[in-house]
């Protein structure tokens, strides 16, 4: 067992220096690449020659006239030490920039996918339980039309009628101009009110499609010989819908929260641009309009390991929750 | 241990010659039994038909486009901000610089097609192939291919096809849609399995286990069956994701502008302040509808799909014990009425 945690650990930590390596092959060795219009940009902006190198160096913690490895070693050390670079267009350390994003994002997208779970799989049993029921129809059809809406059009037409047409909302920002940014109360009041409509619209559309997975999956678990025999042995109907019929039915959804949570931290990239939201998707295409390698990267980067760190999790409780699947060393190969 | 002629028995004797069946008449059972039995179960739940008619529309909208049965939008085409069916020429109405509405969703659709097809076969595929060998074989195998989609599947989505999409500016439907979905897969195939690590566990696999059945077939016949629902449920789930991603970068204005699309035309009402009034609000609306249009068709055929692949999807939470066949066929022909 202890031998397979290990191992599990070694992995992310490749992982995350693959990833790191992919970083690096897309700022060095693309087409088209940063150093061609950044060394263009530098030029541009009447910087001498000679220094143009250096300000890369120090932009970017890589040396364009060192040889491939050396790059690729600076590279690494610079991030192993927690060294993004500076963000070209921002001229601010790219990990300041990340600390004071990082949190919005990881706050909305953390509670929308929760909404989105709990909801999704309250919706679905009860919808299994009463199957074929006119509850069951309506929300099978709310279900099914929520699914049909991307989020960022709800997200539009939710900054359309609260924000523009009622004045209920704000239309921009994570706080308000007026409000320090410390931890009092009129802070997580205003920094509250600004989330609303992004968790909303985030959250609505993908009910839909959890309420229905889940439906299916208690259907499904329902059907089985084992809620039969329950059934027969007397047991209460309280007992049979926690501990078999629920247990089973969520346990798919279990991977499947996780991997929901690093899809969605990715789609924010819409939906913060679409409420001036100042999360890592909104970063990331500031940088991207601006041509601010590092910043981009980072952005990518500290996606990434949270993502990373999201499946690790998952894959180490997996076990827990399913006893049927037996993590790792007794997983024999056919 | 393998027969050979010299030891006099002939052990294959009884399955070379005793399925005395054409090749016509096989291939007509496996229509039969995989397609026409399932198209008419298929047909019988309203939501594929529904579904099948949505998504057969825009089908049509893409023949008229790609027939030329409807005027290519241009600027200065029509008066402009013409209202929903104000001048029936231009029945969706005109944007701020007098294009035909009807012709810029009309004319988006064939590529919108391509793509989100291109995208979920992708998706699919790859994942049903990495899902079930992972899965199945356990061991060394799942280790590397599970690693493999880690790593592939720690690269967030969106992002990265941002950054491919500028560094590759593809132009292709096609490409794009693969693009789009470079590593959707990953997530899909990773789901897949840890479906196939419960299903291997069942009696019948040990069974054809036991019976020396080949990885290959076991993986075809026990497999892959079990997992229909969820793959068609998710090649929906994957066509659905490419277009709600291309629109969402096309909104964004990441993809490149080369391609008509329904997201171009949500970004340029978007940004021409259609938003602030009502006189434009049309602009904003017919790319939405269009989208959700073909979206809602996706949906409602994954659903009627997820019927007949997965039997028990059917079967009630009825207290009484009564087999489950005879359920189904009462369900079957309550439904076809």
């Amino acid at each position: 067992m202890v031998n397979y945690y290990v191992r599990r650990t070694a992995r992310v930590f490749a992982t995350i220096f693959m990833v790191a390596s992919l970083t690096f092959v897309l700022i060095r060795l693309l087409p088209g690449g940063p150093y061609t219009l950044l060394r263009a940009q530098l030029l541009r902006q009447g910087v001498p020659a000679s220094e143009v190198d250096a300000r890369i160096a120090n932009l970017q913690n890589i040396r364009p006239d060192a040889p491939l490895w050396q790059q690729y070693l600076d590279y690494m050390m610079a991030l192993a030490q927690g060294n993004l670079g500076e963000s070209i267009s921002l001229n601010e350390p790219v990990v300041s920039i990340l600390a004071s994003s990082a949190p919005w994002t990881v706050f909305v997208v953390l509670v929308s996918t929760i909404l989105v779970f709990v909801i999704g799989i309250f919706l679905g049993a009860l919808q299994a339980y009463w199957e074929g029921s006119r509850f069951d129809k309506l929300f099978s059809g709310i279900s099914i039309t929520l699914m049909s809406v991307p989020f960022y059009v709800v997200a539009v037409l939710a900054l359309y009628i609260f924000a523009y047409q009622l004045g209920w909302l704000p239309t921009a920002g994570t706080v308000g101009n007026g409000v320090e940014r410390q931890l009092s109360i009129p802070f997580v009041l205003s920094a509250l009110e600004h989330s609303v409509l992004p968790i909303f619209s985030y959250t609505l559309g993908a009910i839909g499609g959890q309420a229905l997975a889940m439906r299916g999956n208690s259907i499904q678990v329902l059907g089985n010989d084992y809620v039969q025999v329950a059934r027969l042995r007397g047991l209460s109907d309280r007992r049979i819908a926690t501990r078999y019929v629920a247990r089973n039915a969520i346990l798919p959804m279990y991977t499947g929260f996780l991997l929901l949570l690093g899809f969605r931290l990715g789609g924010t990239v819409i939906l913060e641009q679409i409420f001036s939201y100042t999360g890592l998707g909104y970063y990331l295409i500031t940088a991207l309009n601006a041509n601010d390698y590092p910043l981009m990267m980072g952005t990518f980067l500290v996606i990434t390991v949270a993502l990373v760190l999201g499946v690790y999790i998952a894959d180490l409780t997996y076990s827990k929750i399913d006893p049927r699947i037996s993590a790792g060393d007794s997983d024999e190969a056919y | 241990m393998k027969p050979t002629e010299t030891n006099g028995v002939d052990w294959r004797s009884e399955s070379t010659s005793a399925p005395d069946v054409t090749t016509r008449e096989r291939l007509r059972e496996v229509y039969d039994e995989r397609i026409h039995t399932p198209l008419l179960v298929a047909w019988a739940d309203w939501r594929t038909r529904l579904g099948f008619l949505i998504l057969g529309g825009y089908l049509l909208i893409a023949l008229v486009a790609v027939l030329g049965l409807w005027r290519e939008p241009s600027t200065s085409q029509a008066p402009r901000y013409l209202m929903l069916f104000e001048n029936m020429n231009y029945p969706l109405g005109t944007t701020a610089s007098g294009t035909d509405l009807a012709a810029l969703i009309i004319h988006s659709t064939p590529d919108i097609l391509l793509m989100i097809t291109a995208g979920a076969v992708w998706a699919t595929a790859v994942a049903v192939v990495i899902g079930t060998v992972a899965g199945y074989k356990g061991g060394r195998v799942d280790r590397a291919l599970m690693s493999f989609s880690d790593l592939v599947m720690a690269i967030p989505g969106l992002p990265l096809v941002i950054i491919l999409a500028v560094t590759l500016n593809p132009q292709n439907p096609i490409l794009l849609g693969i693009v789009i979905n470079i590593s959707y897969w990953a997530g899909l195939g990773r789901s897949l399995r840890s479906q196939v690590l419960t299903i291997r566990e069942n009696d019948y696999v040990e069974a054809s286990r036991t019976m020396g059945v080949n990885t290959p077939q076991i993986i075809m016949k026990d497999i892959i069956p079990n997992l229909m629902p969820y793959v068609t449920v998710n090649f929906v789930f994957a066509a659905r994701y490419v277009m709600f991603a291309s629109v969402g970068l096309y909104f964004l204005g990441v993809l490149p502008y080369s391609t008509q699309n329904w997201g171009v035309t949500l970004n340029l009402a978007y940004s021409g302040g259609a938003l602030f009034s009502w006189s434009a609000a049309h602009w904003l609306l017919a790319p939405m509808v269009a989208i959700m249009g073909l979206s809602l068709g996706l949906i409602l055929l994954s659903q009627g799909l997820d019927r007949v692949f997965n039997p028990r999807v059917r079967t009630r939470m009825s207290g009484t014990s009564s087999s489950t066949a005879n359920d189904n066929d009462d369900d079957r022909v309550t439904e076809v009425l």
